[in-house]
């Protein structure tokens, strides 16, 4: 499993790496290689050059913005997972991140990296739906946009990205009185998600203020679970939640595939959905 | 040293394993080598209407570029070694490089060589071949069917063999019965999995004539004698070393086309060749494991006497007959059929049937762990419906300790046994009366608890060679030691079989070292190059300790008697005064005249002062061909909770209690019986090798066959009980595969006894999650 | 398109001529002979290939030579101090952790940066830490209990250590 022939550039700047992308020859960024590097072994994917931005500082690290977190693309998930801030401010990226793959993968693959991956059945883009998150691009031309979370991901492995633009920064809201739980069942062989859920719920005493509910692995692309809305003034009562789980996922084109038929994605999307939402709603109560 | 025979010592191969100083072959370097990757098939069956690999060859690096046109008149097809009589028995021509037709996707068309691996493979992306796609199955039941693919034009309906197993009268048994079960089965298709993927390095002695090869080998003699067919080469002027070898579990025991091409390059370009499979490779053309479409049956009394089993199995052998793959479905699984009950009529129709998927070989217990599941989960059937204790029902079936050697309907000896005290000790381990006094408790709190047992006899041992003959297989199954003292008198033993993670290093030098009075550290075994050891037939099958160790024991005491003549002749005492005590011979009555072995190896080896008529030196080889095979067996109980909701199953608990004779390193047996049941719990659970309606492999790499991860997997309790057997002189039986044979039987009983409030009886293995909840809403009546 | 690379291997420099697609496990096993790492997956999930770099777990076949230059690598061959095993090895070794031993280079590199984040695991977090380490022979049981052995040995040592 060799990939096919390319050239290597390490950045020394965002600004170089930016100059390299605009030349629009199919150019790929590598960071920690843990999305991009298997897709060429197989030769699925094949680039005449990679510039690597895994040594730019300014991609790196987590700080408070606002009263949420700046999020560095290329912050690995080891380093999401212990990190203080995110385990104070937004608890629910630490959680998620500590159980994506294993210790190698997690101290290598980027949160960035893996956002612009768009894996329709990886976790993090669950999480920056339901958290409302909002990513930075940046490119030559059209220097620095920022893009919702919510209108990133269009479809698998597609973004809102275009070829010449670099992933530099999420910013995730504070949380308020919002509590997030990510509950996800899945597959045996490759560990990601056949169904993956984010809640984020805030409360006013036993009633619901605030409902956010992503939901990925299922469909072709995450998607945000409108049905979850109605959940919205309730005291997070079981019938309306079944009810509107179901609905979450009625209508969805579900493939089924070797890990799983449609029928048993859509259900075990509804059991995550429930699960989700009940646990945030307790974490957000208590 | 009386009590090294038996210690969980420490293993002897392990420090150059830990430290990474360990050989595999991939690790093997030569001046000059150079690569070989393969061209392989997409189709999973088509015509090939043309190659053309001129692009390939003016590639940068390329040396040589190799199509089934090179070589189809120069090599020989990939022979098949087991061939089994009586059964119509037909194998087709298996071509190294596919050259008409690919039958399989991952069939080679076409090697490149080239100066790196780089290079290779960016070739191999240059050969250019156009493919007439034909319809394909990889179902082994529906390639039987009229208006199926047709795989090889001499075999019009696929079918490679039908292989009759029947003792008893089993048609009037279900005529007759007052009570009888059946049950479709499927036994899905595994991926062998061994960490280590293939490899192969030939080097070629222009000069001499002598072939070398290293290669991932359970059997190195058996890779001699096979390549020696292929290449049309004498058996003499090959020479097969199998280093460190990463892992079998079957997979490594056939020929491949592999090996012998690189072999072949290797000769025609006069320079070293080296070749390893990647994983994805791995997964489409190393032999796969079990394969069955299966209809069972079972008949007996109301009073729980079971009286009557009955299959049909469509056996899928997948493209081309593998190097043992008759044997499997047949002698290793059909003979089987009695398990560990007294079942007076059996009658199996085993269908071998070619399909266009990966060749179907021997993958751990290799078709004893499917004749173990069908029994298991028709005894468990057959209680449900008759309403008693499946424990009840095992018992009253079971042959009797006091019966052996019993001989079964299907006409197997078995050797000795003790079943009921197997049992009685995992359900002691249990505490069957709280375990279903929480199920009871569970089940009114709707929660869905189970407990599986199985009680498992296994054949292995594999010998007789007399029986090897007699069922068509096309080797001995004897094996082999060289014992050899040296002047210092350390000793050097040199074994036909083929360890490879077993831990024979060490539980063979137990045996001598015990045997001689030793340390261990006096002894070493080698193992692996048939250059310097003797004739022997590999390790698989459960058997290179109770056969090849015993050809250990049976050499070194051949050495040891030769010491007691020299010992004699050297303390003037006739022999019969002498005794073999505190690790020394010792005259009897006067212990302080004694030779130990290193003074009689010294003694022996400068042959100053030999007895009248003996030959200098100090050492012997045996060959031990068993009398029967051996036959371990046990009882492993599994008990687990099924969440309906989402039809996930948690093991909470697995005990497993095994008899295979006296231990030599009690640490080793647990850890063989560790690995087995987790295959075994991986195949219940978790694995399936899955193909599409075009039978291509769609759980082709590890992203989708699930191998099982430590977080996946229960901690297993271990026990035993101990029934020597009687059929080699160390007692031993086997228990390589033991686990395995037990485990996903007891899973799936477990999980069917959880969920019989339902009404739920059987659900194919392996039990994911989404098929236990499909049963479930089948069960409820909704549709899932 | 070959150029150097400076890589720092258990304490020694090598500069090694490699084009970027080079993987870093096949340089290590192909150019510099450092053929205890291990291949036995192309999808980023067997662990065979774990090498530590700068001290931390990485997948060496999915890392590209070039970026590792300017790091310090530790091979298994680099993780005994002389004769002398390092508590992992030596666990593995005493509680029966290894087979056939294809798995055992990585599985003990990982082993070495979990216990270094936690030093006193539970058999769960064991379990849970070596999932990208595939084990076919064992059935883990064994290595779980050389890992927890090996911790509870490495916490002897720091706590002599401080004393």
């Amino acid at each position: 499993m060799i990939p096919t022939s390319f050239d290597y550039v390490r950045a020394g700047s965002v600004r170089e790496a930016l100059g390299l992308l605009a030349l629009g020859d199919g150019t790929k960024v590598i960071a920690g290689g843990h999305s991009l590097l298997p897709m060429m072994r197989f030769r699925l994917v094949q680039a005449p050059k990679l510039v690597d931005i895994s040594r730019l500082e300014e991609l790196r690290g987590v700080q408070e913005y606002k009263k949420g977190l700046r999020i560095g693309a290329t912050t690995t998930y080891a380093e999401l997972a212990r990190h203080p801030l995110v385990r104070e401010r937004c608890p629910v990226i630490a959680e998620v991140a500590a159980d994506i793959a294993d210790i190698q993968v997690r101290n290598r693959g980027t949160i960035g990296g893996s956002l612009a991956h768009a894996d329709p059945a990886s976790d993090m883009p669950a999480v920056m739906m339901a958290l409302d998150a909002e990513f930075q691009l940046r490119s030559k031309k059209g220097g620095r946009r920022t893009a919702r979370a919510r209108e990133f991901f269009k479809g698998a492995f597609v973004t809102d990205m275009t070829e010449e633009e670099l992933f530099t920064d999420i910013l995730v809201p504070g949380m308020g009185r919002n509590a997030a739980v990510y509950v996800s069942f899945d597959s045996a062989a490759s560990g990601y998600a056949l169904a993956g859920v984010c809640a984020s719920i805030g409360r006013k005493r036993a009633t619901i203020s605030d409902i956010s509910v992503a939901v990925t692995g299922v469909a072709e692309v995450v998607f945000l679970a409108g049905a979850l809305e109605r959940m919205k003034d309730t005291k997070c009562d079981a019938a309306v939640l079944a009810a509107a789980a179901k609905e979450a996922v009625a209508g969805l084109e579900i493939a089924g595939d070797v890990h799983a038929p449609s029928s048993y994605r859509r259900h075990i999307a509804e059991v995550a959905i429930i699960r989700a939402v009940e646990r945030a709603y307790q974490r957000a109560g208590a | 040293m009386a009590t090294l025979f038996g210690s969980g010592i420490k293993r002897r191969e392990d420090p150059r394993l830990i430290t990474g100083q360990a050989t595999y072959v991939d690790d093997v370097k030569l001046p000059g080598l150079a690569y070989a990757v393969f061209a392989r098939s997409p189709y999973a069956h088509a015509k090939i209407t043309r190659i053309d690999v001129s692009a390939a060859r003016q590639a940068p690096g390329v040396i040589a570029v190799y199509t089934g046109a090179d070589v189809k008149d120069r090599l020989v097809p990939v022979p098949c070694a087991w061939n089994v009589p009586n059964c119509d028995l037909k194998i087709p021509a298996h071509p190294l490089l596919a050259y008409d037709k690919v039958r399989y996707a991952g069939d080679a068309v076409a090697m490149v060589i080239a100066e790196t691996r780089a290079q290779a493979r960016d070739a191999v992306d240059l050969v250019d071949v156009d493919y007439e796609p034909l319809r394909a199955t990889a179902d082994p039941e529906q390639a039987t069917q009229p208006g199926a693919a047709r795989l090889h034009e001499e075999i019009p309906d696929n079918i490679g063999f039908t292989w009759v197993v029947s003792g008893g009268d089993a048609a009037a048994a279900f005529q007759h019965a007052e009570v009888a079960v059946s049950q479709r089965i499927v036994q899905q298709r595994l991926l062998p999995t061994a960490m280590e993927p293939r490899a192969a390095v030939a080097q070629y002695n222009r000069g001499s004539g002598q072939l070398t090869l290293w290669a991932t080998s359970q059997n190195p003699h058996i890779h001699r004698f096979l390549c020696s067919v292929m290449l049309k080469l004498p058996e003499h002027r090959i020479r097969v070393i199998a280093p460190e070898v990463g892992g079998g579990f079957g997979s490594k025991i056939p020929a491949y086309p592999d090996e012998a091409l690189v072999s072949f390059a290797a000769m025609e370009l006069g320079i070293p060749v080296k070749w390893t499979e990647d994983r994805s490779e791995n997964y489409k053309v190393t032999i796969h494991g079990r394969d069955h479409i299966e209809y069972v049956e079972m008949c007996g009394t109301r009073d729980g006497k079971i009286t009557g089993i009955r299959t049909r199995v469509y056996a899928g052998l997948g493209a081309y007959a593998s190097t043992a793959a008759p044997g499997i479905p047949t002698i290793l699984h059909g003979l089987v059929y009695s398990g560990s009950y007294m079942i007076p009529n059996i009658h199996g129709t085993i269908y071998g049937v070619y399909t266009n998927g990966t060749p179907v070989d021997a993958y751990r217990g290799a078709g004893r762990p499917e004749a173990a599941y069908l029994i298991e989960r028709l005894v468990d059937i057959f209680a449900r419906k008759i309403g008693m204790d499946p424990i009840e029902v095992r018992r009253r079936n079971f042959i009797p300790k006091d019966k052996f050697p019993y001989t079964v309907a299907t006409g197997l000896i078995y050797d000795s046994g003790n079943y009921e005290a197997a049992l009685d000790k995992a359900l002691g381990i249990l505490d069957l009366k709280a375990f279903r006094a929480e199920q009871a408790k569970a089940r009114k709190d709707g929660r869905y608890l189970g407990m599986g047992l199985v009680s498992y006899i296994e054949i292995c041992g594999l010998g007789p060679s007399q029986v090897a003959g007699a069922v068509g297989f096309g080797g001995g199954l004897y094996d082999s030691a060289i014992v050899r003292v040296y002047p210092t008198g350390v000793v050097k033993v040199y074994i036909g079989a083929s360890p490879h993670g077993q831990g024979e290093e060490t539980t063979f030098a137990q045996i001598v070292a015990s045997e001689f009075g030793y340390p261990v550290e006096n002894v070493e075994i080698i193992h692996g190059d048939t250059d310097n050891t003797p004739q022997g037939w590999g390790t698989y099958g459960s058997r290179t300790t109770a056969v090849c160790g015993s050809a250990v024991k049976v050499a070194a005491l051949r050495v040891k008697e030769k010491a007691k003549l020299l010992a004699a002749h050297l303390l003037e005492a006739n022999e019969a005064d002498l005794e073999w005590k505190d690790d020394a011979f010792r005259v009897k009555g006067s212990p302080d005249k004694a030779k130990g072995m290193a003074e009689l190896a010294l003694m022996a080896n400068v042959a100053w002062n030999m007895p009248p008529g003996m030959e200098p030196g100090l050492e012997a080889t045996a060959f031990f061909d068993p009398t029967n095979f051996v036959y371990p067996f046990g009882t492993h109980i599994c008990t687990v909770e099924v969440d309906e909701q989402t039809g996930q199953v948690k093991i909470l608990r697995y005990i497993a209690v095994d008899d295979c004779g006296p231990p030599i390193n009690p640490m080793i047996v647990d850890g063989q019986i560790h690995g087995g049941v987790i295959q075994g719990i991986g195949e219940g659970l978790q694995e399936i090798a899955v193909y599409d309606e075009e039978a291509q492999l769609v759980t082709g790499t590890m992203m989708d066959y699930a191998v099982p991860k430590a977080s996946q997997m229960p901690h297993i309790e271990v026990a035993h009980t101990i029934t020597p057997s009687p059929v080699n002189p160390l007692g031993v039986k086997g228990c390589g595969e033991a686990g395995t044979i037990a485990s996903a039987a007891c899973l799936v009983n477990a999980v069917c006894d959880a969920l019989a409030p339902l009404g739920i009886t059987h659900i194919d293995k392996p039990l994911t999650p989404a098929r236990v909840w499909a049963a479930i809403q089948k069960a409820k009546g909704a549709t899932p | 398109m070959e150029r150097p690379v400076t890589l720092n291997i258990n304490g020694r420099s090598h500069t090694v001529q490699v084009e970027p697609r080079a993987l870093l496990v096949h340089v290590l096993r192909d150019t510099l002979n450092l053929t205890g790492t291990h291949v036995g997956c192309d999808t980023s999930q067997c662990g065979a290939c774990t090498v530590l770099v700068d001290g931390q777990a990485v997948k060496s076949c999915t890392t590209l030579a070039v970026q590792a230059e300017g790091t310090r690598i530790t091979t298994i061959e680099g993780l005994a101090r002389g004769d002398t095993l390092h508590p992992l090895q030596m666990a593995f070794w005493e509680k029966h952790g290894l087979q056939c031993g294809f798995c055992t280079p990585g599985m003990i590199l990982t082993a070495v940066d979990f216990l270094a984040q936690n030093p006193d695991p539970t058999d769960d977090e064991i379990r849970h830490a070596i999932e990208g380490n595939l084990c076919r022979c064992t059935g883990y049981q064994n290595i779980v209990a050389a890992i927890k052995s090996a911790a509870a040995t490495l916490r002897a040592g720091n706590a002599g250590a401080a004393a």
